[in-house]
């Protein structure tokens, strides 16, 4: 379930002062995450909040699902829509149960389905219920709480969700993990989502399109990040896109979508060294690839050395962007070994792989 | 006669009006912590209001009891509407400030999160901000239960309920025969109500806050 978002003309004027937000006007399709991204003080917060009328526009309609919101009662439009922000905003006097349940509790279901809302919120977001249920806000990590603030804005299962700077505080690891667990959600949910940042690279990893402003709320590109990242609409776009455009484009590929190859020569670790060397030798390898006994890969072995277990150092999965691939490639200074959902081996991905993912978007765009 | 065996003498006597002097002073601080907290919530959006209320209640303070309760009989009479009406308007101060900087200290990412997924004002203010403030509200009371105890002993002045009659019968006849037992075991009396009292405050401290912003 999700609706369509759309402004039209819309415009925030505080007091004779020139409009924070100037005739701003954008369709966001029912399902898909739209990140606004920009420089602080350009206007996109303010954009955002007059979609649940935190903020009032002074002039303009949105309308949501073809519904004028200037028609309804605010609190009952907030109840609809989704609202996580920076820091979670959790109330630090209720339990992560109460938390979750503040919106349902709004809406008057009654306990047992809150209760039993609350409990699949948890599960959604990857908390263990019987852990985290009445813990208090203060008592979790900063990633923990962000997940928690994702939980209770999800509650009502509202189509529109907005989501402002929702991982700017929490350690660059975590927002890395948050991410990919707001896209597996996203995967399953199609809400339509309005998210707010400032880092360009979020942007690109999030958006199914990004709309790049600037001061006054002014859009400069309104896009497929394949699309921004390719031909920047100008130079302030170019700027904010910044170095390494081509290396970013490779985070808009996965793993899963490129073709993978197998190894030579794979041995198990219950394989005798002269075994091992005699197999490398009839190939012509120096490197065989090692598993274990459920297929999960455990070393490099070199021809000279079949007794030493050289350690792989990064590995990647099938949901990983090819730009992990390049990095693990380079970390192991051969080709990155892919693994699937239990860690079971896939393949490899070759840098010769990486070059023909850059030429293609190249031309595709 | 000696000081516990005066008391045993005048132990239900004394027993009386200690009950008096706690319900006079609990029953005040109820009323002021009414009043003193709709007048928080009332100007704590504005710091002019804010600055105002606070002048204005400490203004109160400033006032001598003695003078105060004086200047209250001719108004409303001997007995208890003198004292019910000092004892609230000294008790204010406290109360009002400390739910000023209880409702002003609640983070604002918090109540734009209430906002944002749909309470309104008024839950707002009674599901989060109240609730988040009750530990500042509390201590509030608390120190006005401590100072009303002592300033309820000059009630007796305007023949006000509890220990401080004795403490005045005591130092009127002062010389005469047990006139210092008298006004210690009044003083004595207050002391130790106070101490309760401030004990049961740590309790209701601890029931009535949530343990996710108790102190560790």
């Amino acid at each position: 379930m999700a609706s369509e978002i759309q402004l039209t003309d819309v415009t925030k004027r505080y007091g004779r002062r020139k409009p924070a937000v100037d005739n701003f006007s954008m369709t966001i399709p029912a399902g898909e995450i739209v990140v606004f991204v920009g420089p602080s003080g350009c206007g996109k917060t303010t954009t955002m909040r007059m979609i649940n009328r935190l903020i009032e526009p002074t002039s303009g309609t949105i309308t949501i699902g073809g519904e004028d919101t200037s028609t309804l009662d605010p609190d009952k439009l907030r109840r609809t829509i989704g609202y996580a922000i920076q820091q979670a905003g959790l109330f630090p006097h209720m339990t992560v149960a109460q938390n979750i349940g503040v919106v349902p509790g709004l809406l008057g279901w009654d306990r047992k389905k809150i209760a039993d809302r609350v409990e699949e919120m948890l599960d959604t977001v990857g908390l263990d219920a019987a852990e985290f249920h009445d813990r208090f806000p203060r008592q979790l990590s900063g990633g923990q709480q962000q997940r928690v603030g994702v939980a209770r804005a999800l509650a009502a299962d509202p189509p529109v969700l907005l989501m402002d700077e929702p991982f700017g505080a929490v350690d660059p690891i975590t927002r890395g993990n948050l991410q990919d667990e707001l896209m597996r959600l996203q995967g399953e949910l199609r809400k339509t989502i309005v998210f707010v940042t400032h880092d360009f690279d979020e942007a690109v990893k999030l958006g199914d399109r990004i709309a790049v402003l600037g001061e006054q709320s002014k859009i400069l590109q309104y896009d497929t990040p394949d699309v921004i990242l390719a031909n920047p609409a100008d130079d302030t776009v170019a700027g904010f896109v910044g170095a390494g455009a081509s290396l970013k484009q490779l985070t808009l590929r996965r793993v899963r979508d490129v073709e993978l190859v197998q190894p030579e020569v794979i041995v198990s670790t219950q394989d005798e060294p002269d075994e091992i060397r005699r197999r490398l030798t009839d190939a012509g390898r120096s490197y065989a690839l090692m598993l274990d006994a459920r297929r999960r890969p455990v070393a490099w072995v070199h021809v000279r050395e079949p007794r030493v277990r050289r350690p792989i150092r990064d590995m990647v999965a099938a949901e990983s962007t090819v730009q992990d691939a390049l990095e693990a490639i380079l970390t192991e200074g051969g080709n990155a070994v892919v693994t699937g959902a239990r860690g079971e081996f896939k393949g490899l991905v070759e840098i010769d792989t990486v070059m023909a993912v850059i030429r293609d978007l190249r031309e595709t765009v | 006669m000696s000081f516990w065996d005066f008391v045993d003498d005048r132990w239900s006597r004394l027993l009386s009006e200690s009950l008096l002097h706690v319900s006079a002073v609990v029953q005040c601080t109820i009323i002021a912590a009414l009043l003193g907290v709709t007048v928080g919530v009332a100007v704590y959006r504005s710091p002019f209001g804010s600055a105002v209320a606070t002048a204005l209640t400490s203004a109160i303070l400033t006032i001598p009891s003695f003078a105060l309760l004086g200047l209250l009989i001719p108004v409303l009479g001997l007995g208890a509407p003198p004292t019910v009406a000092a004892l609230v308007l000294y008790g204010l101060l406290p109360i009002v400030r400390n739910t000023i900087v209880g409702l002003a200290g609640v983070d604002g990412a918090i109540t734009d999160a209430a906002r944002g997924i749909g309470m309104n004002r008024f839950g707002v203010l009674t599901r989060v901000e109240l609730r988040l403030a009750w530990p500042a509200i509390l201590a509030g009371m608390r120190v006005s239960t401590q100072m009303l105890m002592g300033i309820a002993a000059i009630a007796a002045y305007a023949r006000g309920p509890g220990l401080g009659v004795e403490i005045f019968a005591g130092l009127v006849r002062a010389g005469s025969a047990n006139a210092t037992n008298q006004a210690i075991a009044g003083t004595v009396g207050i002391v130790v109500l106070a101490l309760v009292l401030d004990g049961i405050f740590v309790l209701i401290g601890r029931y009535t806050t949530s343990r996710g912003i108790r102190g560790q």
